[in-house]
């Protein structure tokens, strides 16, 4: 599937903006985190930019962006309309919590209410996300039961890595959250080989002999495409990337994304203060950029089956 | 609404059925296709740079051809891909908007250009690839079964039927109600044994696929011929011009 880049990049930073958004609309009602009203308004501040930029950048994607409201209206039976509706609608109880924490110090009550369920609204919406994906039958790297648990491990761990640099600012060594950070990235990364090895080694659910009916006379090859030049289905669906390339952006995912995070969390655990957030800022940024590529590489990996179609003999 | 109407046994649904067996791959459906919808329900079927060095464009049908089989076993298959109609059309129910929808009447899948935003979902819910995007519209495209012919009271009767299933020269395409099964076309479904692509995604696509006939086979290669004995008029002259005279 072709990666594009305004869906790599919501899916990653709507991902962290929700999560952080879980974390402080869980964490603060319940005392787990400072209630001072500077960390709330730079934790929803980047928090709602997040989100809010992923929201924008997928409207890119459309090819009619000014019909995007329309979006909302199926969410009976569309997860991508679920998804638009409820990270909407989250903004709803996120705004009344921010305005009772920010504007009259309230983080319990009604404005902790509000908290929890935009906390719930997050996890919802995230959830909605990964099922976009992993609903799509004719993908077989989507339509994985790792998809859904990938988003939220990876949203969870780069909301906190992002808390844990915010909250450097105001607490000089958060211990909790940096213990928390670092179980974050490493449960990610443990459900993120799980899923390349789940991809790797699942058999093929369908061939060019399913897709054409044909096979009884033996073995099924093209011959011919019906046209000699591009089209919509080959650019959009028959993105390919070779062998060489997926290894070594894995690696490159594991590297940036999990190992220089873990390295750079264990670091800020053990320094406070100005290095520890300067070790905090390494694992965002570090974190940030494996995303992406950990992102692109879920479209690049990922074979429809129209490409049986166009050459291939199984997805 | 994407929710899918309900269908119970029996409710009609239109679709092809496309007989491999005798598509000569002439490509005359995609052409009738391209032209009849240039200017039919989802006009226009943009194409970019159609005389250019990178001709591009959006296509109802496409022609492919496989081969299947190896050696003198083999034959060439020429194989029409389109909208089947499916009656569990993900691409109906992953669609944000409500563009996409299903027909309760007949069965037909469409597109509602008007509201469809071209956020392409439907294109990667389809399995089989029968949705194409118009960059230049924004808005997604694909087969409507002639929906403008096939009820059109300004054509005569004859001609009401897709543009592609008219003018196909070997009459490898039939239209007509797969969900009664007694009409014609269910009626050689069965009896050819007609087939689903990819039932195993359960989309339950309407249209069939009528596999090539077996009995229509090359003869299967026999066993070689062993190789000659050495001749014992090698060699001699005479005896070779009796054999070549003989061999005329
Ligand atoms: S063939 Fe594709 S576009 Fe047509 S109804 Fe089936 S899933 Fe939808
Ligand atoms: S591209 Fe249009 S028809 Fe397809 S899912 Fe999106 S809004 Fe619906």
């Amino acid at each position: 599937m072709h990666p594009t880049f305004s869906i790599v990049f919501f899916t990653t930073a709507s991902g962290a903006g929700f999560a952080l958004l879980l974390l402080i609309g869980v964490g603060v009602p319940l005392a787990l985190l400072p209630d001072d009203a500077g960390f709330g308004a730079a934790a929803l501040l980047v928090a709602a930019v997040l989100i809010a930029g992923g929201l924008v950048s997928s409207a890119f994607h459309l090819g009619r962006p000014e019909r995007a409201w329309r979006a909302f209206s199926q969410w009976r039976s569309s997860w991508l309309s679920r998804e638009g509706a409820l990270s909407v609608l989250t903004f709803v109880p996120a705004v009344i919590f921010a305005f009772g924490w920010l504007a009259f110090g309230a983080t319990g009550g009604f404005a902790g209410l509000c908290g929890f369920l935009a906390a719930a609204g997050a996890v919802a919406s995230v959830y909605c996300t990964g099922m976009i994906y992993a609903s799509l039958k004719p993908i077989r790297q989507w339509h994985n039961p790792w998809v859904v648990p990938n988003y939220f491990a990876l949203g969870l761990m780069s909301g906190f890595l992002v808390l844990d640099l915010i909250l450097r600012f105001w607490v000089v060594r958060p211990v909790g959250i940096g213990l928390l950070s670092l179980a974050a990235v490493l449960v990610a990364w443990w459900i993120k080989e799980s899923y390349w090895r789940s991809i790797d080694a699942g058999t093929a659910a369908s061939t060019v002999a399913s897709a054409t009916g044909l096979g009884r006379r033996g073995a099924v090859r093209m011959l011919e495409r019906p046209h000699t030049e591009e089209n919509y289905l080959l650019t959009e669906m028959g993105f390919r990337i070779a062998r060489k390339h997926r290894r070594r952006l894995r690696n490159i995912a594991r590297l940036a994304a999990f190992l220089v995070p873990v390295v750079a969390v264990l670091v800020a655990l053990v320094w406070g203060g100005g290095a520890g957030r300067i070790a905090a800022a390494v694992a965002v940024l570090s974190a940030a950029l494996g995303l992406v590529v950990e992102r692109w590489l879920f479209f690049a990996e990922a074979r429809h089956t129209v490409t049986l179609y166009y050459g291939a003999d199984q997805v | 609404m994407t929710d899918l109407p309900a269908s119970p046994p029996g409710r009609k649904q239109l679709g092809l059925v496309i007989d491999l067996d005798i598509c000569v791959g002439c490509h005359a459906c995609a052409t009738a296709c391209k032209e009849w919808n240039s200017g039919g329900h989802m006009a226009p079927l943009t194409d970019f740079h159609p005389y250019g060095g990178d001709p591009q464009g959006v296509w109802f049908n496409r022609i492919h051809s496989f081969e299947e089989g190896d050696g003198e076993g083999a034959r060439t298959v020429h194989f029409p891909r389109s909208c089947l109609h499916c009656a569990e059309p993900a691409c109906v129910t992953v669609c944000p908007t409500g563009a996409s929808y299903k027909r309760a009447e007949d069965g037909i899948v469409l597109v509602n250009e008007a509201i469809c935003i071209g956020c392409k979902l439907c294109s990667w819910a389809c399995p089989y690839g029968a949705r194409e995007f118009d960059a230049d519209v924004g808005v997604m495209k694909k087969c409507t079964l002639c929906i403008d012919r096939i009820y059109n009271d300004n054509l005569a009767v004859e001609e009401r039927l897709p543009a592609c299933v008219m003018v196909c020269p070997t009459h490898a395409r039939h239209f007509g109600d797969l969900g009664d099964p007694n009409s014609a076309v269910s009626e050689m479904v069965a009896r050819r044994g007609g087939l689903d692509l990819m039932p195993e995604l359960g989309y339950r696509p309407v249209n069939k696929y009528l596999p090539p006939r077996l009995d229509r086979m090359a003869p299967a290669p026999g066993p070689a011929e062993p190789p000659a004995a050495p001749d014992p008029a090698e060699g001699n002259r005479l005896l070779r011009w009796i054999d070549r005279l003989l061999s005329r």
